[in-house]
């Protein structure tokens, strides 16, 4: 095994983030985050225009 | 441009009410050119760019396993109390139920069924003599060992019991010292003999190959090995040390920082609430449970009032904001029947 | 006159065949302008569109940085820093598989988008998803590594309680590679082409008809004073486009239109039953 290959070493202690009975790793929440930041940007940026032609 | 219509074999079925979250109008209106196969590759290579960068940036993780060896040269008293419940079987494995023991009244049931024990014991598992006898029996050259082994297989069932239940009484204060198990003197007959060869063996690693399905070189099979490790503590304290037990919703972790697996939120989740954290039937219950939910999750289009959800929330609005800007008097052909003419 | 071999199939062609009934009936479904569309509905203007190609173009790097890891076999990646680097490439397209998959699905949902004849197509997105868990979880099973041990042991609780475990042990090594490498890529492989398949059959789900309030934002007054009856079966007959910049004929039973507003007075009017009561979404007013 060779973490060193790493730029960012990931291994180690994990870090986790506790609310009560939940509990998420920082890196799950970092995944959902970006998934949730994409549906919203995907739905508010602008769509590239092009000719629209009727039937 | 004409445009083949989707549904062009008419169906004879009964007329039946426009309802907007089951049924549509086709679309009547104007089309934009749109690359499929150009998006196909740009996504793709896309994916390409983010996962080279991902691997380069952060890599993956590659922690070894337990094995044997490893947990009985770190917590070598662990090991040998878990070999005598092996032994004597009353460990987890060894009053597991089916699909490895025929244990009376083992099985999860959902009510009033039992589909573990429907299916039975598939993976028979004895634990004394896969974990314990039969693995000791390969060790050539041991004479005392050989004693012990003949003498114990030897007597009659409730001997063996009473020696077991000693053994077990002074291994709960075994020590390791000078590379040797130490426990008091009793009257456990030859099962110190047994346990003690067991202990060396294991911290040799043969036992790791011993205990295969099929010690002749090749093997694909871990179950026997994997289940005594699982046995012991050790396992499941250095799980514990990197986040991965059940309480800690480790199910959706990885060990290190690495993500896990996220999408396994709400199987966990119900994991840790009750009944199903402290139920003996939780993990057939959390089972059926996500069986249900994925099978709604399949049905939505048939469910009225979870398949009005998106209307309700107007989310669609924001999507499809540029078509609600651009409505024109021709949007009459997109009307639901009952608002727009008949046209024959 | 010499004509190509096409020309010469085209002309001979029968369907009395079982391969020319196959054959008819697949161009019937898709034929070449439907299953290779070059056009999409002026709406299909929405980046929330692309997820469902971002997952394919995922599946396809998780395909090919497992081929990869297939070449050198199971134990290369421990040993060797570039099996690591390709383990790292499978691993990481499988998360951004998922994490494009998931918001694809939330896409989708928020579209409704199994309206109009396309249950089938979310059916089998949802199945798509629950065995690409599958095939996830037995690569993760795959591992032999410290993570592959306590997946293992852990899991097999669950699947042992359904009595599952009597057929499927995630501690046999060699089964749960071969489930990862042969079997579920191709049940997900084939799922997944099926999705395609009929998202290109029934097309991209329109948008919901818009209410009351949308067509006053647009400047149109839906006049009706019509009841809604039952509808006669959808889609059985063609309607034709109409064209732009021309009022409605108003029939003489009083079918509801949609004009521009007049001096004409129109009464107010209810929405016919079964639309929406719903709240204004405040989008920018960009139109007269």
């Amino acid at each position: 095994m060779n973490l060193l290959a790493a730029l960012v070493h990931l291994g180690g202690t994990g870090k986790y983030i506790s609310w009560g009975v939940l509990q998420i790793s920082l890196s799950n929440l970092i995944i959902i985050a970006v998934m949730i930041i994409m549906l919203v940007a995907a739905i508010a940026l602008p769509f590239p225009k092009h000719e629209t032609r009727r039937k | 441009m004409s445009v083949t219509r989707a549904s062009d074999t008419p169906r004879a079925h009964r007329a039946r009410r426009f309802r907007q979250d089951r049924d549509v109008v086709e679309w009547q209106g104007a089309y934009r050119r749109y690359d499929l196969a150009k998006e196909v590759l740009v996504c793709f290579l896309v994916v390409v760019l983010l996962t080279v960068v991902c691997a380069i940036v952060f890599s993956s993780p590659d922690e070894h396993p337990v094995t044997v060896k490893s947990w009985s040269n770190a917590a070598p008293v662990d090991f040998a109390q878990t070999a005598m419940t092996e032994l004597d079987r009353t460990s987890g494995v060894a009053t597991y139920g089916p699909p490895y023991t025929n244990t009376p009244g083992a099985g999860q049931m959902l009510g009033p069924i039992s589909t573990e024990r429907f299916f039975g014991v598939r993976i028979p598992i004895d634990t004394a003599q896969d974990f314990v006898l039969k693995p000791l029996a390969t060790l050539p050259d041991r004479p005392a060992l050989g004693a012990a082994l003949a003498e114990y297989q030897g007597a009659p069932a409730a001997q063996r019991a009473n020696w077991d239940a000693a053994y077990e009484n002074v291994v709960a204060n075994a020590t390791f010292s000078n590379g040797q198990l130490v426990v008091k003197g009793g009257p456990y007959g030859p099962v110190g003999v047994l346990i003690g060869n067991l202990e060396s063996m294991a911290r040799s690693g043969a036992l790791d190959g011993a205990l295969l399905e099929s010690p002749q070189l090749y093997a694909t099979n871990y179950t026997n090995p994997l289940l005594f490790i699982a046995d012991g503590t050790y396992l499941a304290d250095q799980a514990g040390l990197r986040h991965l037990q059940g309480d800690q919703w480790g199910m959706m972790n990885e060990t290190g920082n690495f993500p896990g697996q996220a999408w396994l939120w709400l199987y966990t989740l119900w994991y840790q609430i009750p009944p199903m954290n402290s139920s003996s039937n939780g993990d057939v219950e959390v089972w059926a449970i996500m069986m249900v939910l994925t099978l709604l999750l399949a049905l939505v289009p048939f469910i009225p009032g979870l398949r009005s959800i998106p209307r309700w929330l107007g989310i669609y609005r924001l999507i499809w904001r540029v078509h609600y800007r651009s409505l024109g008097p021709d949007i009459i052909s997109q009307m639901p029947p009952g608002r727009q003419s008949h046209r024959r | 006159m010499s004509t190509s071999p096409a020309e010469t199939l085209a002309a001979v062609a029968e369907k009395d065949t079982w391969t020319g009934k196959i054959r008819e009936k697949a161009v019937e479904a898709l034929p070449p302008e439907r299953l290779l569309p070059d056009r999409q509905p002026a709406y299909v203007a929405s980046w929330s569109y692309v997820f469902g190609a971002l997952s394919i173009g995922a599946f396809i790097v998780v395909l090919l940085s497992g081929a990869v890891l297939a070449v050198e076999g199971p134990a290369w990646w421990h040993k060797s820093n570039v099996g690591l680097f390709v383990n790292s490439l499978h691993m990481w397209s499988t998360e951004f598989f998922f994490m494009f998959m998931v918001v694809h699905l939330w896409a989708k949902f928020f579209m409704a988008a199994w309206r109009g004849r396309r249950k089938a197509t979310w059916i089998t997105g949802v199945i798509a998803f629950a065995v690409s868990i599958g095939a996830a979880f037995t690569g993760y099973l795959s591992q032999q590594n410290f993570d592959s041990e306590w997946i293992g042991t852990q899991a097999k609780d669950g699947i042992n309680s359904t009595g599952a475990g009597a057929f499927w042990n995630v501690l046999n090594f060699g089964q749960m590679l071969m489930w990862h490498i042969v079997l579920l890529p191709l049940v997900v492989a084939m799922v997944i082409g099926l999705h395609v398949l009929l998202v290109r059959r029934r097309g991209v789900v329109p948008p919901f008809a818009p209410t009351e309030a949308q067509l006053a934002k647009a400047g149109l007054t839906l006049t009706t004073t019509a009841a809604p009856t039952v509808s006669p079966p959808l889609l059985q007959e063609p309607v034709e486009p109409l064209p732009t910049e021309q009022p409605v004929p108003q029939e003489p039973v009083a079918a509801p239109a949609l004009q521009e507003p007049t001096a004409q007075a129109s009464t107010p009017q209810e929405p016919p039953p079964g639309l929406p009561q719903e709240l204004l979404w405040n989008l920018p007013e960009d139109q007269t």
